[in-house]
């Protein structure tokens, strides 16, 4: 038997854009362990409901994470809805669908281009950036934030985009597609990157489904979860059909996030053309008694948002299970038996989130 | 075989004009709508609090008695709440965003002593009688600008 030898992974690494540490447990080259140990960002987010009333806490809640941030808002906004019994305007939920594909698809954009940069294709990375650039100056015209764009609110949502913005997102879409095909096809047909990431990180079926991956995760080995599906907002109004991969391996989880790309933008034309008109929000009175279980899918995968309202201005307790804390157990699981060289690019095809972990 | 898939990417890209801003030569962009800078008209303040109890960064500090409005300007997360929790509306929020500055103070805003034009709502000292709360000597009248560096 080989010697066995620990080398640590982080948390500070080129690859990694957040913290996370990994003990790999080498034989040679061969990975045979992974021990995981997180809290470098942890911020006690959670903890803060107590601290400040429910209309702001949206404010805190969207800053769990910075890239996935308004789905995040929206989550929270829906459990606090669900409790209190507030009807949304049939607006205000379009508007938020395509608030959420919109980071949707910047989230895809920034993921895919760490995974390029990861193996060393700059050229590919930047041009991912220059296509992600043109959907974060339209949430910045659109929203008011680049990244945080902070539109939700309980009972509706604060900023509406007038119908001549509607139809030049239609037709900027329709652009950004096409630029979106030509470096995209990059990223799924050139032979150095399928030769780089054809066959490493497998994850079967059946263990992305026992071992409870979300999301392109999950999806990239053919298990068909979308949360979206539930039709929670205004996605039981539009069509769309969860996108599978069958690979299993680090190739098939970025081709689902390639076809999601185009999902997020086909979704982002059907709102804009079937948006109804009408006001945006709703007056409520009262403070929130009772409890939600509040799901939905962000570019990661599924995430719980779990609130508890006792009656008063603060909720007494919030919770977030985070797509990324449930991807870990499926990581471990593709790191052993990997190549050492393979283990960063792993990591990427998950898209870790690590401050959404640590919340 | 597709092994060069990028090169046309790349050769369009030698030929077209560069993606990247020549950022501080040429402005950075900005939209209407960005939420930049907080900005306090001081002037129409009647100094509530509302702003200071609703901000989830607790970056206002408001105080009635010796008539400031103080901003942590490394504290504000350009949210907009408190422009919206506002009742006179005096808060705005620029779409620049906050100029950079070594100065970790915050910046502090008084109200100028003389009544606001239309309706001074706090209690200004009766005419005839000094102020007892004048200001300090190098204060600024007006409500000042951001703080030098
Ligand atoms: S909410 Fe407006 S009026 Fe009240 S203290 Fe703040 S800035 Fe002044
Ligand atoms: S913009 Fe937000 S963070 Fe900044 S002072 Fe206002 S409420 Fe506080």
């Amino acid at each position: 038997m080989a010697k066995r030898i620990v080398i640590p992974f982080g948390p500070q690494h080129p690859v990694l854009p957040e913290p996370i540490h990994l003990d790999l447990v080498l034989e040679d080259e061969k990975v045979v362990d992974a021990l995981l140990s997180i809290g470098y960002v942890h911020r006690g987010l959670e903890k803060l409901v107590e601290k400040r009333e429910f209309p702001e806490y949206v404010y805190v809640i969207e800053r769990t994470c910075g890239i996935c941030s308004y789905i995040h808002g929206l989550s929270y906004c829906q459990a606090i809805e669900e409790i209190m019994k507030i009807e949304i305007p049939e607006r205000a939920l379009f508007l938020r669908t395509m608030g959420s594909e919109y980071s949707r698809m910047h989230s895809h954009l920034l993921s895919m281009g760490c995974l390029a940069d990861g193996m060393g294709f700059e050229n590919l990375f930047m041009n991912l950036f220059k296509v992600r650039e043109r959907i974060v100056d339209r949430m910045e015209a659109s929203f008011g934030g680049r990244i945080i764009q902070g539109t939700c609110k309980v009972g509706g949502v604060r900023k509406d985009i007038d119908e001549e913005s509607l139809g030049s997102i239609v037709t900027e879409m329709e652009s950004i597609e096409k630029e979106l095909k030509e470096i995209t096809d990059v990223l799924i047909k050139d032979d150095s990157v399928k030769h780089r990431l054809r066959g490493v990180g497998m994850l079967s079926k059946e263990d992305a489904y026992e071992l409870g991956a979300v999301g392109p995760t999950a999806r990239g080995s053919g298990v068909k979860i979308d949360l979206r599906m539930r039709g929670y907002a205004a996605y039981d109004r539009i069509k769309f059909e969860p996108v599978l991969g069958t690979g299993g391996d680090c190739h098939s989880r970025t081709a689902v996030r390639v076809r999601e790309l185009f999902q997020s933008a086909d979704i982002i034309k059907q709102c804009a053309k079937k948006i109804p008109d009408g006001p945006i929000e709703v007056k409520y009175t009262g403070n929130p008694k009772g409890e939600y279980f509040s799901r939905v899918e962000q570019p990661r995968g599924e995430a719980i948002h779990y609130a508890k309202g006792n009656g008063s201005r603060f909720l007494q307790r919030f919770r977030i299970r985070t797509p990324t804390f449930a991807n870990v157990p499926p990581l471990i699981h593709m790191l052993k038996g990997c190549d050492l060289a393979d283990v960063p690019l792993i990591i990427i095809s998950i898209d870790p989130c690590i401050s959404c972990v640590e919340r | 075989m597709s092994l060069f898939q990028i090169a046309k990417t790349t050769v369009k890209s030698l030929f077209s004009a560069p993606a990247t801003l020549m950022y501080p030569t040429k402005p950075a962009k900005k939209s209407k709508g960005t939420r930049g800078t907080l900005e306090n008209d001081i002037n129409r303040c009647i100094f509530c609090g509302n702003c200071q109890r609703k901000c989830p960064c607790v970056a206002i500090t408001v105080d009635k008695n010796s008539r400031t409005w103080e901003l942590d300007r490394f504290r504000c997360v350009s949210c907009n709440c408190c422009v919206e929790v506002c009742p006179v509306k005096c808060l705005r929020m620029e779409n620049d965003y906050t100029k950079p500055t070594t100065d970790s103070k915050m910046k502090v805003l008084l109200k100028s002593e003389k009544p606001a034009p239309a309706q001074a709502p706090k209690p200004v000292a009766p005419p005839g009688v000094a102020n007892p709360r004048s200001q300090k000597p190098g204060t600024p009248n007006a409500p000042s600008a951001d703080s030098p560096p």
